[in-house]
């Protein structure tokens, strides 16, 4: 996993709240070997006509979502199904960063495991930055900050580890494989 | 020496530490069961390969196949292709990981095959205190039997095939207490779909649950089963019921369930598990059973659900609006007003036997209304033969329905069992989110009972008018 230490971005906003892995990747992509070439299919129902045409006033189909690393989702964002293509599609996209209020679980974890940085904040940082979409912002992983066009910081709450992990680019199966001994000891006594 | 109350998933979450968690670093977890399928774990054996890292654990893994596979009997057994020849790759790749790193493989043909929710416990391998993952959501399933059993990615995938642990912090427990028991006609879908209406599609993240009280207690496993498989539809990873003498019998009866004094032990370490007297949970709430009626779905999320007598309820909200648009539903408008074109009885939350039981029971002697289109498909190849023993899947064709082999089918639109668009689908799964069951599919979530009464009127209906 290659190390985050900074991103700084347009924002692209999608204000729902609840929004489900199958929105994110429908389950008829799923049935890839592969990690790569979800991008295309990313909110697939939302983003494409029934013909496979981009609807044009889709959020990610506009003009300005181009290039934007940076998703403000609506609150829950990520509940339902563990697929980890989820992450795995928003990542092929572009986007670095979600933004949120509350991320479900399952969908926060599997973002941390691939570098993509869940970033929770509070209901009115969460509000200005829905109705402010398009705004430049810079978020720091070392001091778990992001700051405002304006200059203000909001500081975000990320697990030590998980932090440790973005800014070096620790890959957690490394951490797992090297307390082995601790595991057969484990193994041993719980026969 | 003196110990302050526990509850379960303390003890169970405590005798799995490998190494504790500190303020700079999770716990590391040890897993009993790893439960795998086709879907979420190419890419997981891709990175194992990478490395050149070995399965640790084959004799604590399992592998099935489920999701991506048809369910049309000449498909499975008929030597007809999958049609979707991306699913028939993934299926093959799975015979391939599965022959490579050495993990038993219950293939397409195999008699033991069947949903992975379904199986592990038919098989007797979900057993109270063990800690359950599978890189599948529907994995708190199995905390019906006192089991810590939560979905995972694919990432989390490979770490448990390399090391059979996790890296986890320490989640917080949320007491749902159930008072009284449920009311003749009312069921285990129906309760658990108004704890998600009560706590909301995430009251439940960062906790697990623990289901408890006089309805819980009085259960079957198989309703347990359906009461925990949705845990994670109202956001918890996790759900857990205290093992007792229910599950020792339904345990008891299964092929790799320890035997002879390997059970006299097991039974009374399982026994111990639930959750001591004064124990705390970080939250707890108190539901009503006797005060439920059916419960079905209107709307795109499973939070979004009401009584069966009555409406749409009137919210206002732009993505309630959007919501009722996606469903073709109107505020006010009664639940039994709304229209049935497809009828779909299984899945990992329905799909067991006593589930075909109860819809063959609504439905027999009765006609599919015009129109309607009905699928039955048995959780696991084992549920299949004992139905078909007790002649239920006469039942359901000779209403007009169609039986099917084992799968998730028509649970999520991927393996073929498709809803067509606008469509409105009455169907026993878990997840009513937008095109789940197909694109511009409308699915209502229900229970079998219910499913049933509405195929046979073409519109939702409350079974408790076919009361027998």
């Amino acid at each position: 996993m290659p190390a985050i230490k900074t991103i700084r971005s347009r924002t692209v906003a999608l204000p729902a709240t609840n929004v489900d892995t199958d929105q994110i990747i429908p389950a008829r992509f799923l049935t890839s070997t592969s990690k790569s070439g979800f991008g295309k299919h990313l909110f697939a129902d939302w983003r494409y006509d029934a013909a496979g045409n981009p609807k044009p006033d889709f959020v990610l189909n506009r003009p300005e979502a181009k290039g934007a690393a940076i998703l403000v989702a609506g609150r829950n964002i990520g509940c339902g199904s563990s697929r980890e293509h989820a992450p795995w599609a928003l990542q092929d996209f572009g986007f670095q960063a979600v933004i949120s209020t509350e991320f479900a679980d399952i969908f926060r974890t599997n973002c941390l495991k691939n570098g993509l940085l869940p970033v929770v904040v509070d209901d009115q940082t969460h509000a200005w930055l829905l109705a402010n979409p398009g705004v430049e912002l810079d978020i720091d992983v070392e001091s778990t900050a992001l700051t405002l066009p304006d200059g203000t910081q909001v500081t975000f709450p990320l697990e030590g580890f998980a932090r440790y992990c973005l800014l070096n680019g620790v890959d957690e199966l490394g951490f797992l494989v090297s307390q082995n001994a601790a595991i057969s000891a484990y193994e041993q006594s719980h026969r | 020496m003196s110990t302050l109350p526990k509850t379960m998933f303390e003890k169970v979450w405590e005798n799995h530490v490998v190494v504790p968690e500190t303020a700079d670093t999770p716990a590391v977890l040890f897993i009993d069961l790893h439960l795998t399928h086709e879907v979420t774990t190419p890419q997981a054996y891709t990175e194992l390969r990478a490395r050149g890292l070995k399965l640790r654990r084959p004799d604590l893994t399992l592998a099935t196949m489920d999701h991506s596979t048809p369910t049309r009997t000449e498909q499975v057994f008929g030597g007809v292709p999958i049609a979707v020849d991306s699913a028939a790759k993934q299926v093959q790749q799975l015979e391939i990981n599965a022959r490579e790193f050495g993990v038993e493989l219950f293939n397409l043909q195999d008699s033991r095959r069947g949903i992975v929710h379904i199986i592990g416990p038919e098989l007797g391998i979900t057993q109270p205190g063990k800690t359950i993952v599978c890189g599948d959501s529907h994995t708190s399933t199995h905390g019906a039997f006192g089991a810590l059993a939560f979905g995972i990615g694919t990432t989390e995938v490979g770490h448990v095939l390399a090391t059979q642990c996790l890296l986890q912090r320490r989640p917080k427990t949320f007491a749902i207490n159930v008072l009284n028991q449920l009311p003749k006609g009312v069921t285990a879908k129906d309760l658990i779909l108004a704890i998600i209406g009560r706590i909301g599609v995430s009251g439940g993240t960062g906790y697990v649950l623990e289901y408890r009280g006089a309805a819980i207690e009085k259960m079957s496993m198989d309703e347990r089963m359906t009461i925990c498989n949705m845990s994670i539809e109202a956001g918890a990873r996790a759900g857990m019921i205290a093992p007792d003498a229910t599950t020792f019998e339904y345990l008891a009866q299964t092929p790799r369930a320890p035997k002879g004094e390997a059970w006299d032990a097991a039974v009374e370490r399982w026994s111990k598990l639930p959750s001591d007297a004064g124990a705390t949970f970080d939250r707890s709430i108190d539901i009503d059973a006797s005060a439920l009626v059916p419960m079905v779905t209107y709307g795109t999320h499973p939070g979004m659900v009401a009584p069966i007598t009555g409406s749409v309820p009137a919210q206002g909200d732009a993505l309630f609006e959007k919501a009722l648009k996606y469903m073709g539903l109107k505020a006010g408008e009664p639940i039994v007003n709304v229209p049935v074109n497809n009828v779909f009885i299984g899945s990992c939350t329905n799909g067991r036997l006593s589930d075909l039981r109860n819809a063959a029971r609504v439905l027999r002697g009765h006609k599919l209304a015009a129109g309607v289109k009905m699928l039955v498909v048995p959780g696991s190849q084992a549920v299949k033969r004992a139905a078909e023993a007790e002649g239920l899947h006469t039942v359901f064709l000779d209403a007009g329905a169609e039986w099917r082999e084992s799968g998730c089918s028509m649970c999520l639109g991927m393996n073929g069992d498709l809803v067509p668009a606008g469509h409105y689908s009455i169907s026993t799964s878990n997840r009513n989110f937008e095109g789940r069951q197909g694109q511009g599919a409308r699915t209502l979530l229900a229970s079998p009972e219910t499913a049933a009464a509405s195929a046979i009127r073409g519109r939702v209906t409350d079974p408790r008018e076919f009361a027998n």
